[in-house]
C-alpha cells in the first residue's frame, strides 16, 4: 500500500506533524507513464473505435483551424495537434452535469464535449471573447492567464458539493502552468476541501520554448499531487485509452467524494506554440520526428488494425467523416461575423454607470455620422460596422 | 483620529446634511453601534436572508476576523457559510470566482489592505471582467471587504491606501463608508449586487461609535450616490472613507476661525462616480478641494479635480487643489502623522484657493498640491 492509498485513513486521524513518514512506499501507482495501447490489455473494442473517430477528427480540425491562421479567419490558434489524445478523453470522462475548465490551447476538448466549434472559436477569431454560454455548456470561458482557472474549479466543485449536486469539475493546464502560484493555490484548496475536481496536467513538454526542466526540479509533475495529499497518476498523454481510463478513474473518485486528484498526462505539442511561434529556435527537428512515431491517431489506428477492428474502408470513412466536419467549419468561418459597436457598453455592469452612459452616447454619435457619411450620395461604402445596432 | 469626530460625522447619514430630521425620529430602537459591529451586522442579516451568501477567508471563523467583523458568524450559520479557508489571497477570490459561476453569492476577506494584493490578478483579469467576457451571461455578484488607510499605527504593509487601483479597473465598483449608518447599508447593498464590489473599509473609523439601528430606511443608500455630509457656501471638500471625519472637523475649525463655510461631500462610492452631487455642489461655491489618504500623483483625487475642472470650469474662482498622501510608500508609524491629510493641511489648502484674488490681478499664485 502506498502512503496515497492510505490518505483516507491519514485524514481521519492524523500524525504529529513532526513524526517522519514511515512508509517509504513510492509516491505514485505508477512509476512509469502508464499505458494501455499495445500492452495487449483487454479493451472494450467500442471504445477503441469510438475514441479513433474522436482523435481522428480531432486532428483534422486542428490541422483546419491553423489553416484558418493562413487565410486571416483566425488572429491566432494555438494547435493541439499531438495532444489530441488528452483532450478528447478529457471531454469523454465528463457527465452532463460536470464542468469543464477549458486553456486556450484546449479548444478541441470543448469542440469534443459537443460544443459548436464556430462558437469555441470566437475568442481566437478576434470576436467576443466567449462565444459560447458557460452555463447552458457547463464549460468555462478558455482561460488565457495560465492557472487562473483552476481556483475557479475547485470553487465551482465546492459550492456544487455544498449544494449537494452530483457535479465534479476538470480543469486542464499546461506544463509551464504549473509553475504559476494559481496552480498550488488550487491543488491545496481542493485538497483542504476535498472539492470533487481532477486536475489534468498535459506535459506537451514546452511552456512555449522553454523546456520542462527548465520548469521543474519535480521527479515529475504528477508528484506535484503528492505535496497537497491528493494522489497523482503519471499516464501516457498520447495512449487515448489509458488516459480515457485514468481520467474517468479520477473523476468517478471525485464524485464519490474521496476528493480530488491531479492526473499528468505526457505528451508532445507537435507544432510551435501558435502559428506566430517559431519552433524550430528552440528545437531539433529530429526530436519532432521521433515523437511522431508516437502520435496518438498514429498509436490507436495500429491498435485497432492489429485487433482487426477497422480496415482501410473504416479508415476511409472516418476520414471522410473528419472532412465533413472541417468544411462544414470551413465554410462557416468564412463569413464575417456582425459585431454591433453599441454592445461595448452592454456588459460592463448590470446597469451603466453615469460615465459610461456618457460614452455610449460618444460612439452612437461617431457611428451616427459614418452611417450619414457613408449614406451620402457618391460616398464610399462603409456600411456594415453599424448595421442592426439599436 | 478620533472617535468622537467620527460620531459627530455619524450624526448626518440621510444623503444630505439634516440634523432636525434627525432629532425627530424614534430613538428606542438606537443604540451605540462600531462600525466593525455594524459591519457585523450586515453580513449577519445578507446571510440570514440569502442561503447563497458566503463568506470566506482568513481567521473569519472561531477568531471572527482580525478586526471581529465577522465575529458569531460561523457560530450561527456553521463553516460551510463562514469559511476559515487557507492562508492565500489569490485562492480565496480565485475560488470565490468559481462558487459564484454556481450561483452562490461569496463575500471574500482580504485581511489586510497591503494582503489583498495576490489576488489582484483574479480580480483584474477575471472578476472584473467575467460578466464582460461572457457577454452578460456570468455575472460576478461577490463583494471584496479590504480594510485599509492608516492612522491606526499599523506596522508595514498594514495601512496601505489601495483604492486608486481598484478604482482604474473596469467592472469593478468601489464603495467605502464612512460612517455606521452607511457601513451596514453599503455593505449590504453590495452583497446583494450582481456586480463585483470592492467594499474598502477605513481600518481607523472600525472604532468609530454613533446611535444606529439597522432598521434606519435611510441607513440603506444607493450604492453610486454621495452626499453632502455638511453643508456650506464658500468651498466643497470632496473626500471619502477615512478622511471624511479629517474634513469635518477642519469645517467646523474653518468656520469658527477664519469664516469659511465649508460644505462636505462624501462621496461614499468612488466607482460608480456620482458627479452630478459634486459638481452641484462645485458650481454653488466656486471652490474645491479633494481629500483623501491615498498617493496624489495619478491618485482618485486627478480624476476628480480633472472633472470638476471638465464641468465646473466656468464656475470656478481658483484651480481644484488635492490634499493626499505624499507620493511615498506608506510611513513607518511613528511618522505617519506627517503624511496623513490633517486639518492644518486642508485648511492650508483651502487658504489657496484665491480667496484675494491676486491671480486674476496679475499676481502669482501659490501652487502645488498641498
Amino acid at each position: 500500500m502506498t502512503v496515497l492509498e492510505q490518505s483516507g485513513s491519514y485524514h481521519l486521524a492524523p500524525p504529529p506533524a513532526w513524526r517522519p513518514r514511515r512508509d517509504p512506499a513510492p509516491l505514485l501507482p505508477d512509476q512509469e507513464p502508464y499505458r494501455l495501447l499495445g500492452t495487449g490489455a483487454q479493451l472494450d473494442g467500442d471504445l477503441l473505435l469510438e475514441l479513433y473517430g474522436r482523435l481522428v477528427r480531432g486532428r483534422r480540425y486542428n490541422q483546419q483551424a491553423t489553416a484558418l491562421t493562413k487565410q486571416g479567419r483566425l488572429a491566432v490558434y494555438p494547435s493541439s495537434t499531438g495532444q489530441e489524445a488528452a483532450e478528447v478523453a478529457a471531454a469523454m470522462a465528463l457527465r452532463e452535469q460536470d464542468w469543464l475548465f477549458p486553456s486556450y490551447r484546449d479548444t478541441l476538448a470543448a469542440v469534443a464535449r459537443g460544443l459548436d466549434p464556430v462558437e469555441v472559436l470566437s475568442l481566437l477569431r478576434g470576436d467576443w471573447h466567449s462565444g459560447y454560454d458557460p452555463r447552458a455548456s457547463r464549460v468555462a470561458p478558455l482561460s488565457t492567464p495560465l492557472a487562473t482557472q483552476l481556483p475557479h474549479a475547485v470553487g465551482l466543485a465546492h459550492a456544487a458539493r455544498l449544494k449537494g449536486d452530483d457535479v465534479v469539475a476538470l480543469a486542464m493546464v499546461g506544463d509551464g502552468g504549473t509553475s504559476e502560484g494559481d496552480f498550488h493555490e488550487a491543488l491545496n484548496f481542493a485538497a483542504v476541501w476535498q472539492a470533487p475536481v481532477v486536475f489534468l496536467v498535459q506535459n506537451n513538454g514546452f511552456a512555449i520554448s522553454v523546456p520542462l526542466a527548465k520548469q521543474t526540479a519535480a521527479p515529475s509533475l504528477a508528484h506535484k499531487g503528492v505535496g497537497y495529499g491528493m494522489p497523482g497518476r503519471l499516464v501516457d498523454g498520447n495512449d487515448a485509452a489509458a488516459v480515457h481510463q485514468v481520467l474517468g478513474e479520477a473523476v468517478e473518485r471525485a464524485r464519490r467524494g474521496e476528493g480530488p486528484s491531479l492526473v499528468e498526462a505526457v505528451t508532445y505539442r507537435v507544432d510551435a506554440h501558435t502559428n506566430a511561434d517559431d519552433a524550430t529556435r528552440y528545437r531539433e527537428a529530429a526530436e519532432v520526428e521521433a515523437w511522431r512515431e508516437h502520435d496518438p491517431v498514429a498509436l490507436m489506428e495500429r491498435e485497432l488494425r492489429s485487433r482487426e477492428l477497422l480496415d482501410d474502408e473504416g479508415a476511409r470513412r472516418t476520414a471522410e467523416s473528419a472532412e465533413e466536419m472541417a468544411r462544414d467549419l470551413r465554410e462557416r468561418m468564412n463569413r464575417d461575423p456582425e459585431l454591433q459597436p453599441m454592445e461595448l457598453f452592454e456588459h460592463v455592469f448590470e446597469h451603466r454607470t453615469p460615465q459610461l452612459e456618457q460614452q455610449a452616447r460618444q460612439l452612437r454619435a461617431e457611428l451616427d455620422a459614418e452611417h450619414d457619411a457613408s449614406a451620402a450620395p457618391g460616398a464610399a461604402d462603409h456600411s456594415g460596422s453599424t448595421k442592426g445596432d439599436s | 483620529m478620533s472617535t468622537a469626530t467620527g460620531a459627530s460625522v455619524n450624526a448626518g447619514t440621510g444623503g444630505e446634511a439634516a440634523p432636525a430630521a434627525e432629532a425627530r425620529r424614534p430613538q428606542a430602537a438606537r443604540k451605540p453601534s462600531t462600525m466593525a459591529q455594524a459591519l457585523n451586522r450586515a453580513l449577519r442579516d445578507s446571510l440570514a436572508e440569502d442561503p447563497s451568501v458566503h463568506v470566506l477567508g482568513e481567521d473569519v471563523g472561531a477568531l471572527g476576523g482580525v478586526f471581529r467583523v465577522t465575529d458569531g458568524l460561523t457560530k450561527e450559520f456553521g463553516e460551510d457559510r463562514c469559511t476559515d479557508t487557507p492562508l492565500a489571497e489569490a485562492g480565496i477570490l480565485g475560488t470565490a470566482v468559481g462558487m459564484a459561476m454556481y450561483g452562490l453569492r461569496p463575500v471574500v476577506e482580504m485581511q489586510f489592505d497591503a494582503f489583498a494584493y495576490p489576488a489582484f490578478e483574479q480580480l483584474v483579469s477575471h472578476v472584473s471582467r467575467m460578466r464582460n467576457r461572457t457577454r452578460g451571461r456570468l455575472p460576478m455578484p461577490i463583494t471584496v471587504r479590504v480594510p485599509y488607510g492608516g492612522g491606526i499605527g499599523g506596522v508595514e504593509h498594514h495601512s496601505d491606501s489601495s483604492e486608486a487601483y481598484y478604482m482604474a479597473t473596469p467592472g469593478l465598483h468601489v464603495v467605502t463608508p464612512a460612517t455606521v449608518a452607511d457601513a451596514y447599508g453599503l455593505l449590504r447593498r453590495s452583497i446583494a449586487s450582481d456586480d463585483p464590489v470592492l467594499f474598502l473599509e477605513p481600518k481607523r473609523l472600525y472604532w468609530s461609535k454613533a446611535d444606529w439601528s439597522p432598521e434606519q430606511p435611510e441607513s440603506v443608500p444607493e450604492i453610486g450616490r454621495a452626499c453632502v455630509r455638511r453643508a456650506g457656501t464658500s468651498a466643497t471638500l470632496v473626500t471619502y472613507g477615512p478622511s471624511l471625519p479629517v474634513c469635518m472637523e477642519a469645517a467646523e475649525a474653518a468656520a469658527r476661525d477664519e469664516g469659511w463655510d465649508l460644505e462636505v461631500v462624501d462621496l461614499r462610492s468612488l466607482v460608480p462616480f456620482d458627479e452630478e452631487t459634486v459638481v452641484e455642489s462645485v458650481r454653488r461655491t466656486g471652490r474645491a478641494v479633494v481629500v483623501h489618504e491615498s498617493a496624489g500623483f495619478a491618485g482618485p483625487g486627478g480624476e476628480l479635480a480633472a472633472r470638476i475642472g471638465e464641468r465646473c470650469f466656468h464656475y470656478l474662482e481658483a484651480p481644484v487643489l488635492r490634499v493626499s498622501g505624499f507620493d511615498i510608500p506608506y510611513p513607518p508609524p511613528m511618522l505617519e502623522k506627517h503624511h496623513l491629510p490633517d486639518v492644518d493641511r486642508i485648511l492650508d489648502a483651502v487658504s489657496r484657493l484665491q480667496w484675494e484674488s491676486e491671480w486674476r490681478a496679475g499676481g502669482t499664485p501659490e501652487g502645488g498640491v498641498r
